[in-house]
């Protein structure tokens, strides 16, 4: 019933006197693609292999599947990794890396050789087998290590920045393709990334983590549409932050932003300091001056064909704003007044 | 896990009740019977009244009963360490305390037995690894019962077959004299004594040996370092012509029987050698024995130790990704620069392990100084003197190999502080496809004006060599003989084959033992590289540490060592070809533990954690993906420590025995008697039988294919 599943309880690690990990609690669902995001540093990459078994816990307990792995050593936990390195044996040829996990559970040369090109054809190298990693591109050799982690059919798939080492057009393609592998094979997958993009694209679910904890979790719309603090509001899709002081708290909101006040359809909690999340799409620009806004000058403009990018110097800081091209766009050193739909913006913590 | 522990539990139980306990005279591995009292089972042993046998018997079985009637997994496992270590404490401690006539202690009885045997190897063995098995099972070593258990195994043997030896020559050292004890006030002045350290060469006298020692040392260290590196790059970055029979040429010396060295030299430059003769004939130039001294012992050593040089630093240089270079030419860096700035930074570790061999090798180097020392003395020469000369003082050898063993242990400290901390893995999981960039003109010339005419001269040397096995008298009457090698070989077919020749039992035992060590080194010495670079574990320096120690003790001491521990039980080893294939393995694992760590640290980690994830254990891991990713380091290691069982001859000289007679020795008489002619016409014959053994294993391992191919970009 919980196959697949990964369930850490307070699992906290340290090297000597370093923390790399404050106690961590995470339940992560069968069949579910769900990314560790987070800047350097922040942990993420411990908590994967962590569950890998590379690593062992400090303290805490460790599930997949339900039975407790924490003494388990990685060779008999049933997960798979795919390397930010590939880590492909450059003396072996693809069939045999791809055959690998197989051949080491002895299991029958035939069944083995079918079952590794069929993991071959699922990443779409059917007739590569014989080749060397060494003589296959980066892409290719991506998706060789891919194979090799699925053939053996895990309960957990866990993935290492597995695009990192990829163009930016291979990227969005490969992680559409382990995304569908993802789905047709109803593998749970753990996935390491610090593109936030990348994160949105492919996941279920997404576990934001800062500083050796974590800062938020949630589906990528709830990250996006309700960021818990200024971080995840700026790490999750790119956004102003304006410092503003709530003035009245409850059901509804009135903060006061620079020397004017604003009522806003949402809920907070506290009076005091905050932060009002506006998203560069969500600006809207007019020209000259007009009341209820703010007045701005556009000190850089870029036309990217399918939208014009400004920024803008306001007396709140400096804002970022993404627009529809328009047949009159604003030039550098124009004055704008800068307005959004009330509905559009998110307030969180200063 | 659970299933090891019970294992090993019935394996030892089995060793313990059917095998017998005691050294058999046929040796360690015959059976004998179990009705023999000689034979005696532990379990017969112990019904007969030595009771003392009981505990490692007892443990054993508490470890099996622990291992089928817990049910806890931490208790099981608390309950498998308690009874290991419990076991091998009483199998050590009775062995220590009662001995062949009789116990230590006066409190114990009478009681004598006999060097333990093949049943008492089983239980330690089993004991020990009840022991590690439990350590994993409380989630040591990331829970890895392997990885535990090659500690453990690994500890043990150097602990019995290098300290356990080794404490016998220490106590010699601090040993007052009339057995009034042990302490310092008799080691400190010894240790220190001026005509040990005395720098009066630099006033023309002669210096003490010890500064001899440290100033041929670093002589050997840099010089070895640098041919060897000109030799590895005119290998890999030129495309010239005779690379086959350079590789030839380099790996001759190591193959090469001590004193042939020497011996050629001073035909060749000595007083009456043959090139002396022609200088004095051309030029006038004054005849002298220069060769006898500083400069002669530096030439024999560079020409024996600049290969070991070699094929340390052509696996390194192999090993640094070409994407680097690549890398550094497209930043516009010339190729010298790129040499420079990234190649020979890269190469730090190699050069670093290939000077601290011939830093080692040089001071304990026995054969050169011995004989073509001269006034010039060295500690290696000393110690030996101090042990078999006229005045016999064990003492004196104990405190020089203590000053010896400082010196090694010095230079193995400045290598790591030099290699620091930084990362030198280029073959990463990530495969890359480019090629070596070639050579500079400036560098390349320069490496051929280095290693070329070195590789003239070592040619020339060897033909002597052959020539002389060939002549009647070297020197004296050049007319052609087969006398020598009739003497050593003959063959005759009289009812049968009869191999008639004096040399062939050295002969055919030294192949064998060489045969038997070769492979046991090189796994010793892997398995140790493999744990120092690739796992984690409590006391990994001290454990480094202690693996290397072998290395820095000169062969001399540890023949004497040997003698001393193993003479006598609980291990009872002097005169049998056991105590030559120990003596082998631990003093040439190191060379396997250096180049190993070498190689493994350009294996990008990935790479194991990869096979881990793929449901491998660390023994498939090992087996599958890093060794075949470590051929050229293997195939080195197995060559080496081959070439060194035949070629030793400080260590051995002490070991052999009548049925175990080792072809150095042999050699050794006859070059004592003046019978040269033998003695070079049996290291020819060495020589060959080594070159053979050497490119079959080489055509048998191959080479490792990483790239599309191996050439060198013009």
């Amino acid at each position: 019933m919980t196959k697949g599943s990964v369930r850490f309880e307070n699992v906290t690690k340290r090297y000597g006197e370093v923390t790399a990990l404050k106690p961590l609690t995470l339940d992560i669902q069968p069949g579910t693609l769900c990314t560790l995001l987070g800047p350097s540093g922040c942990g993420k990459t411990t908590t994967l292999r962590l569950i890998a078994g590379l690593e062992s816990a400090s303290e805490g307990r460790i599930l997949i599947g339900g039975q407790d792995v924490t003494h388990l050593s990685a060779t008999y936990r049933r997960v798979s990794m795919v390397f930010q390195s590939y880590a492909l044996f450059p003396h072996m040829n693809v069939l045999e890396n791809v055959a690998y996990g197989l051949s080491v559970k002895r299991m029958p040369k035939a069944e083995m050789t079918q079952r590794a090109e069929a993991g071959l054809e699922m990443v779409g190298l059917k007739g590569f087998g014989a080749r060397l990693p060494s003589e296959l591109s980066g892409g290719q050799q991506q998706r060789v290590a891919v194979a090799r982690a699925i053939v053996l059919e895990p309960e957990v798939l866990l993935l290492d920045e597995p695009l990192s080492n990829l163009d930016a057009k291979l990227r969005r393609h490969v992680r559409e393709e382990i995304r569908q592998i993802q789905q047709r094979l109803g593998l749970t997958a753990v996935y390491v990334t610090h593109d936030q993009e990348e994160a949105m694209a492919v996941s279920d679910r997404i576990i934001v983590m800062k500083n050796a904890e974590i800062a938020q979790e949630g589906t990528p719309h709830d990250l996006y549409e309700r960021p818990a603090s200024a971080f995840i509001a700026d790490f999750i899709g790119d956004a102003n932050l304006l410092d503003v002081e709530v003035l009245e708290a409850g059901a509804a909101t009135r903060v006061r932003l620079l020397d004017q006040t604003h009522d806003l359809p949402l809920a907070s909690s506290a009076k005091g300091p905050a932060k009002l999340v506006l998203r560069p799409h969500q600006v809207r620009l007019s020209a000259g001056a007009a009341p209820g806004g703010i007045s701005a000058e556009v000190s850089y403009a870029a036309y990217l064909g399918n939208s014009i990018q400004y920024t803008l110097a306001t007396p709140a800081g400096e804002v970022f704003a993404i627009l529809p091209p328009s047949a009159t766009p604003f030039r550098k050193g124009d004055s704008v007044t800068l307005s959004w739909h009330p509905g559009d913006l998110r307030l969180v913590a200063g | 896990m659970t299933r090891t522990a019970r294992l090993w539990g019935l394996l030892g139980v089995a060793g313990f009740v059917l095998l017998p306990w005691y050294m058999v005279p046929g040796g360690v591995l015959s059976l004998g019977w179990p009705g023999d009292p000689a034979g005696a089972s532990g379990l017969v042993a112990v019904l007969g009244g030595r009771v003392w046998l009981a505990g490692p018997g007892l443990a054993l079985l508490a470890a099996l009963a622990a291992g089928f009637l817990l049910r806890d997994p931490q208790a099981r496992a608390k309950a498998w360490v308690i009874c290991g270590v419990a076991g091998l404490v009483l199998l050590v401690a009775q062995g220590l305390l009662i001995l062949g006539d009789g116990p230590r202690l006066a409190a114990l009885g009478t009681a004598a037995q006999p060097g333990m045997g093949l049943g008492a190897f089983v239980t330690a063995l089993a004991l020990l690894f009840i022991t590690t098995t439990g350590i994993s099972a409380r989630g040591r070593g990331r829970g890895d019962a392997f990885v535990t258990g090659l500690v453990g195994l690994i500890v043990a043997l150097v602990g019995v077959f290098v300290f356990y030896p080794m404490a016998f020559v220490l106590i010699r050292a601090f040993e007052l004299k009339g057995g009034a004890g042990f302490g310092l006030s008799e080691f400190l002045p010894r240790f220190f004594a001026a005509e040990t350290w005395s720098l009066a060469c630099l006033a023309g006298g002669w210096c003490g040996p010890a500064v001899n020692s440290l100033a041929l040392a670093l002589a050997t260290g840099l010089g070895t370092t640098t041919l060897g590196l000109a030799f590895a790059l005119i290998f890999t970055r030129t495309d010239f012509v005779a690379k086959k029979l350079l590789r030839v040429l380099t790996i001759l010396p190591i193959i090469t029987p001590p004193f042939v060295i020497g011996l050629a030299l001073i035909l060749l430059f000595g007083r009456a050698g043959t090139m002396t003769e022609f200088l004095h004939w051309a030029f006038g130039m004054e005849k002298t024995r220069w060769i006898y001294g500083f400069g002669g012992v530096w030439l024999a050593q560079m020409l024996s130790f600049t290969p070991i040089a070699f094929l340390v630093l052509i696996g390194v240089v192999e090993g640094i990704s070409p994407s680097m270079e690549e890398a550094s030419q497209t930043l516009d860096a010339d190729r010298w620069q790129t040499f420079r700035r990234v190649s020979l930074p890269l190469m730090r570790p190699g050069l670093a392990n290939a000077f601290l061999l011939g830093f080692i090798e040089s001071l304990a180097d026995f054969g050169n100084p011995l004989v073509l020392g001269g006034n010039f003395n060295v500690l290696s020469t000393e110690i030996y003197f101090a042990i078999v000369g006229t005045v016999a003082d064990p003492a004196k050898a104990a405190i020089l190999s203590m000053i010896l063993l400082a010196m090694t242990l010095g230079a193995f400290l400045v290598q790591r502080r030099w290699l620091g901390r930084k990362s030198y893995a280029t073959v990463t999981g990530k495969a890359d496809n480019g090629q070596h960039a070639s050579l500079n003109p400036g560098l390349k010339w320069a490496c051929y004006a280095t290693a070329l005419p070195w590789a003239a001269f070592t040619l020339v040397l060897y033909a002597l060599i052959v020539f002389g096995s060939f002549v009647k008298l070297w020197g004296y009457n050049h007319s052609f003989t087969l006398a020598h090698y009739k003497q050593a070989f003959a063959i005759t077919f009289r009812n049968g084959l009869h191999f008639t020749g004096a040399a062939w039992d050295s002969y055919f035992s030294t192949l064998t033992i060489a045969a038997i060590s070769a492979p046991l080194t090189a796994m010793v010495g892997l398995a140790t590289a493999y744990l120092l670079v690739r796992q984690k574990f409590a006391g990994k320096d001290a454990f480094e540490f202690s693996t290397m120690l072998s290395f820095a003790i000169p062969g001399t001491v540890i023949g004497v060592a040997y003698v001393m521990a193993f003479n006598f039980p609980p291990i009872e080893l002097t005169g049998t070809a056991i105590i030559l294939i120990l003596v082998f393995v631990f003093r040439n694992m190191p060379v396997g533990v250096r180049g190993g760590i070498a190689a493994m640290s350009q294996l990008d980690k990935s790479l194991d954690e990869a096979s881990i994830m793929l449901g491998a254990n660390s023994f498939t891991t090992l087996r599958r993906v890093i060794l075949p990713l470590l051929g050229p380091a293997i195939l080195a290691a197995i060559t080496y420590s081959f070439v060194r069982a035949i070629t030793s001859v400080s260590a051995v000289i002490f070991l052999v025995s009548a049925r175990h007679n080792m072809a150095t020795s042999f050699i050794v008489g006859r070059v004592e008697n003046n019978e040269f002619g033998i003695a070079i016409a049996y290291s020819t014959v060495l020589i060959v039988t080594m070159l053979a053994a050497i490119l079959a294993l080489q055509a048998v391992i191959g080479r490792r294919r990483l790239r599309r191919s191996d050439r060198v970009a013009a």
